[in-house]
């Protein structure tokens, strides 16, 4: 008996890629029962595949301790590929498929007009949260207040800076919290703020520039809207990058002497 | 033929994050600055545009249209595969920083998409459906 589940398993680890096909394909398809049945199709499948994959990614990171979600479990390794860095991409790029470039052309002002407003406002707030729970040095508030921005602004901005790991990792996590969180709140709030226009959408992007949080958050809400959320939020981290560890961080020094 | 449409689509990121990572450098960050962007206006380039656009033929677009449709599934991949437990174990601090960002983007847009009120041209979308 313990010989037939460790073939199932070596075949899930052998082709690991393969079989996040079979995986997801599942997932897909019990989203789209408990769309259809349980919330008598209110709340979209896609919506509850991005909160079951959050739950998958949680249990497997308290089962294995990784950082790679339900990825670390030998397993379902191909999951991770699948929803890597590089697939993501891919598939975020070839949504552009059938965009049409007048609509591009309008939106630029306000792609670049909403991507600073969503940089600074970030990090201002995530300043005021590390202030508010004892922060004083410019160097922590810099760093706190970049991974308000991504995951990736955060412990860049920290590194470049010479921040203690703690902070860097509390960067990290409020990052995470962040594209989480768009994640998940998008498809409810998205009616109330008007983001129902392609134009929306890339305020929208330039605003929270978490590009998982954004494709995800617009693919629950409505995945036409899509390419130009992504649009827009592709410039995101570069330009906090940009931003964070100096102009923000000479203001922030400016107002929190060294 | 089929890989022609999904070449399309590799070619488009190559270049795009070519052009992104060039520019990263030149701004003297250590990060790629909106590669997936310019890939993806590069796509609009060729699919969209009169030049080339109605060149392409139908199994072309196909490989076109299947990653596309690729894209949710995708995506539920990458949630499953987030570090769900930092988010969480980073503390009230990560947790409001994170939210409360959130937030005040949620605040700005409405205000945002109200100031731009004269681009009002997208009423219709145009965007294939899949």
């Amino acid at each position: 008996m313990s010989n037939i589940i460790e073939i199932a398993q070596n075949i899930m680890i052998k082709n690991g890629f393969v079989m996040s096909f079979l995986v997801i394909g599942v997932l897909m398809w019990f989203s789209t029962i408990i769309s259809k049945h349980i919330t008598k199709g209110r709340i979209h499948s896609s919506a509850i595949a991005v909160l079951l994959g959050l739950v998958l990614a949680y249990i497997g990171g308290v089962v294995t301790g990784g950082d790679k979600g339900i990825a670390d479990i030998a397993a379902f390794a191909g999951v991770g590929v699948l929803g890597g860095s590089m697939l993501r991409d891919f598939t975020i790029v070839s949504t552009a498929y059938g965009v049409t470039l007048s609509e591009i052309k309008k939106c630029g002002l306000i792609g670049v007009v909403s991507l600073i407003l969503g940089v600074i406002s970030a990090f201002l707030t995530g300043a005021i949260v590390a202030v508010c729970f004892g922060y004083k040095d410019a160097v922590s508030i810099t760093t706190i207040a970049a991974g308000a921005a991504t995951f990736v602004v955060g412990p860049v901005t920290g590194t470049a800076l010479g921040a203690s790991s703690t902070v860097i990792t509390i960067s990290i996590a409020a990052g995470v919290v962040k594209s989480v969180a768009v994640m998940v709140i998008t498809p409810f709030a998205a009616k109330r703020i008007g983001l129902t226009t392609p134009k929306a959408a890339m305020i929208y992007g330039g605003l929270m520039g978490t590009t998982s949080g954004t494709a995800a958050g617009l693919a629950a809400t409505d995945t036409r809207l899509v390419p130009y959320g992504a649009m827009t939020a592709t410039f995101y981290t570069g330009l906090g990058c940009l931003l964070c560890p100096t102009v923000l961080f000479w203001l922030t020094r400016l107002i929190f002497a060294m | 033929m089929t890989i022609y449409g999904v070449a399309i689509i590799s070619a488009c990121m190559f270049v795009g994050n070519f052009i992104g990572d060039v520019l990263g450098q030149l701004m003297g960050v250590d990060s790629n600055v909106g590669g997936v962007g310019f890939a993806m206006l590069f796509l609009i380039l060729i699919t969209g545009s009169d030049l080339y656009g109605s060149k392409l033929s139908e199994t072309t677009t196909k490989g076109l249209k299947y990653w596309q449709s690729m894209f949710i599934p995708v995506v539920a991949a990458m949630t499953a595969s987030q570090n769900v437990v930092q988010a969480v174990s980073g503390g009230p601090i990560a947790i409001l920083a994170g939210l409360l960002a959130v937030m005040t983007s949620f605040i700005i847009l409405p205000s945002l998409n109200k100031v731009f009120q004269s681009y009002e041209v997208d009423e219709e979308l145009e965007v294939a459906e899949n």
